[in-house]
């Protein structure tokens, strides 16, 4: 399983780093969505893929009776997911603005503030 | 009450901008709670500061999860003093945006915005855990960008978009990095951190991940070769948030790396701070030269901060010489190094904003005679260009000579003599500024269809040019005293380098003492 989500990881930064270099500005967006879905992956699989119980403690105990699956990493991509699809809403807008004011897609039209 | 101290730097932006926001329909309303909400920001921090000042580490366990399973609030010395920085720079700038900023952007939630910013810069001094940090920078990220976007002009929204590309891109490897630092140390909290990978056995991984998270900051801390999102973003948004930017994010990524690599990753100090070393070197001299190459007056001092990190990354590459006096020295100078930059390189960039009100644009061949028309102006900015290259009595010059001390004592004599090169660049480019902006005649604009109205002194008694004034002023003689007063500051410094050197009493201040003892007798 960790063999084919690191697979799947590789597939998805790569794509996305494809689709970053590329001139358009709407790719660009996709490109940086889809490594945000790569990277939230790595820590789900950094995390340990395990089987496990849920991690509940029943009334009276200190510690869960078995093992239990390890629920942080979860906690931590839900957090990393709310927060990227704020920001991919926040850059959507931002390259529909600046589709409107430049007239075009092209990134290499995008040299005014250029040093 | 450590808790509330801990704690109020994040509530109080938080309830600014959220009251802020209710009021959307009056701007002066929106003007007097962002006054209120700053100003009140600044008592506590002051509180928060004296408080560790006198009592050491704070720290705060969210909702009572004890460490390393919550997330925690950490307050020392060098957080607490970048926190009061922080509410400082943010009166100071919101009142010149009284006076400088227009009607639309105070209507969408300018002010709001602004505290939000505040409260991402704090909470990123303040927290004591990796991912917490990811939330907190993205906090921040999310209102710069806004503030950097708000307002639309074509120049912003290029800009804008390749600030937020860069910055995304940073993020994505930061949170790739976090999961496999979890994936190898099982935490993320820093202390935990800390007392785990110094016991790693496969230190090899551990200088892997430290690598990792030194490209993610090296981004936000814009340091050579990462530093491209800088100059073609910070001259686009209006003067205030510009100053903002300057004065602060860019030391939210020097913060990360010093406490990163003082407190987690000193364990092949050798490899890892050599190459800090190296890349503090490169990042002042491209930065310097860039900022020769360029011919607006924003634009140099954006190069100039890129110059100006170098320094602060050198004072904490300079702990690969081992020698302690001088890591001390090198740590307490790369701190003083923060402190000056932040009021001085924001300065410069309020007081652009002045020279562009005055005369309408940024770029130095159109502007001219300011010296003729605002003498007084022109002494606040040779004050706090001075301080910023290094002429002694003020800011600057002793926090090179602390570097420089440092780096003599520490035998590296090759970054000492780019660091004493650099800080001549600096000058040279303070020197164009004057000349072109300050010193030559105004550029008859007789030809040009721009010149209506002729601007000269009447400018001078535009409404807000007292507001605008003001900040210039409070942070211009701060310069003077940082340099004056260099003793107490100095001292403090010293305090500070001490407890970032001695991760110990860090990791008692989180962790429970059963915990800690747990940890290392594991791994014994």
């Amino acid at each position: 399983m960790e063999v084919l989500l690191a697979i799947v990881i590789g597939i998805l930064f790569a794509c996305g780093l494809y689709m970053m270099m590329r001139r358009s500005i709407v790719k660009l967006v996709i490109g940086l969505a889809l490594l945000g879905h790569a990277a939230n992956l790595v820590i789900f699989v950094a995390g340990g893929l395990r089987r496990g119980a849920p991690p509940l403690v029943p009334t009276g105990a200190d510690a869960p009776p078995e093992l239990v699956a390890d629920p942080l990493p979860q906690a931590l991509v839900l957090t990393a997911i709310v927060i990227s699809f704020g920001v991919v809403a926040f850059t959507l807008v931002l390259v529909k603005r600046t589709w409107q004011a430049v007239g075009n897609d092209d990134i290499d039209l995008m040299r005014a503030t250029d040093t | 009450m450590s808790s509330l101290a801990l704690i109020l730097p994040l509530l109080i932006p938080l309830a600014t901008a959220g009251v802020g926001i209710l009021a959307w329909r009056s701007r002066r309303l929106q003007r007097a709670i962002g006054l209120i909400g700053s100003v009140v920001l600044v008592i506590a921090s002051v509180w928060l500061f004296v408080l560790v000042r006198e009592e050491g580490i704070q720290s705060l366990q969210i909702a009572n999860w004890q460490a390393p399973f919550g997330i925690t609030l950490v307050g020392d010395l060098l957080s607490v003093a970048l926190v009061l920085a922080t509410a400082v720079m943010g009166v100071c700038v919101i009142v010149y945006s009284f006076g400088s900023v227009d009607r639309a952007r105070e209507s969408f939630f300018y002010y709001p915005l602004m505290h939000v910013l505040l409260m991402g810069i704090n909470g990123a001094f303040l927290t004591g855990d990796l991912f917490n940090l990811y939330v907190w920078f993205e906090v921040m990220l999310i209102s710069s960008f806004v503030l950097l976007a708000l307002g639309g002009e074509r120049a912003q929204l290029e800009g804008a978009l390749k600030y937020v590309t860069l910055n995304l891109a940073s993020s994505v490897i930061f949170l790739t990095g976090i999961g496999v630092v979890y994936g190898v140390a099982g935490t993320l909290n820093f202390a935990d951190l800390a007392l785990k990978l110094s016991a790693f056995e496969e230190q090899g991984i551990v200088t892997t991940l430290s690598m990792i998270l030194f490209i993610t900051f090296g981004v936000k801390a814009a340091i050579f070769p990462l530093f491209f999102w800088l100059p073609a973003s910070y001259h686009t948004p209006p003067a205030a948030v510009s100053a903002i930017f300057a004065g602060m994010l860019t030391k939210v990524g020097v913060y990360a790396l010093i406490r990163v690599f003082t407190l987690i990753f000193n364990q092949d100090i050798s490899y890892t701070h050599t190459l800090i070393l190296v890349v503090a070197g490169f990042t002042m001299v491209t930065g310097v030269l860039g900022a020769a190459a360029q011919h607006e007056f924003r634009r140099i001092l954006s190069f100039h901060i890129i110059s100006q990190i170098g320094y602060m990354i050198m004072g904490l590459g300079l702990m690969v010489s081992g020698n302690p006096a001088a890591v001390r020295l090198a740590i307490a100078g790369a701190f003083f190094y923060i402190i000056h930059n932040i009021v001085a390189k924001s300065n410069l960039f309020l007081i652009s904003g002045v020279a562009n009100k005055l005369r309408g644009s940024y770029e130095l061949s159109r502007l001219g005679g300011l010296y003729a028309s605002n003498p007084a102006l022109s002494l606040l900015f040779l004050i706090s260009a001075f301080a910023l290259a290094g002429v002694p009595p003020l800011s600057g010059f002793f926090g090179k000579l602390m570097l420089v001390r440092a780096g003599l004592e520490a035998e590296a004599y090759v970054i000492v003599a780019v660091a004493l090169g650099v800080g001549l660049l600096t000058l040279f480019s303070m020197t164009k500024i004057w000349a072109e902006a300050f010193w030559k005649p105004a550029p008859d604009e007789s030809d040009d269809e721009s010149a209506g109205e002729s601007p000269g002194k009447a400018a001078v008694r535009q409404p807000g040019m007292a507001l605008m004034m003001a900040p210039i002023i409070f942070l211009a003689v701060l310069a003077v005293a940082l340099g004056v007063f260099f003793e107490p500051v100095y001292n403090f410094s010293i305090d500070m380098a001490d407890q970032i050197l001695d991760p110990r009493a860090y990791i008692e201040a989180v962790l429970p003492p059963e915990y800690i003892e747990q940890v290392r007798g594991g791994v014994k």
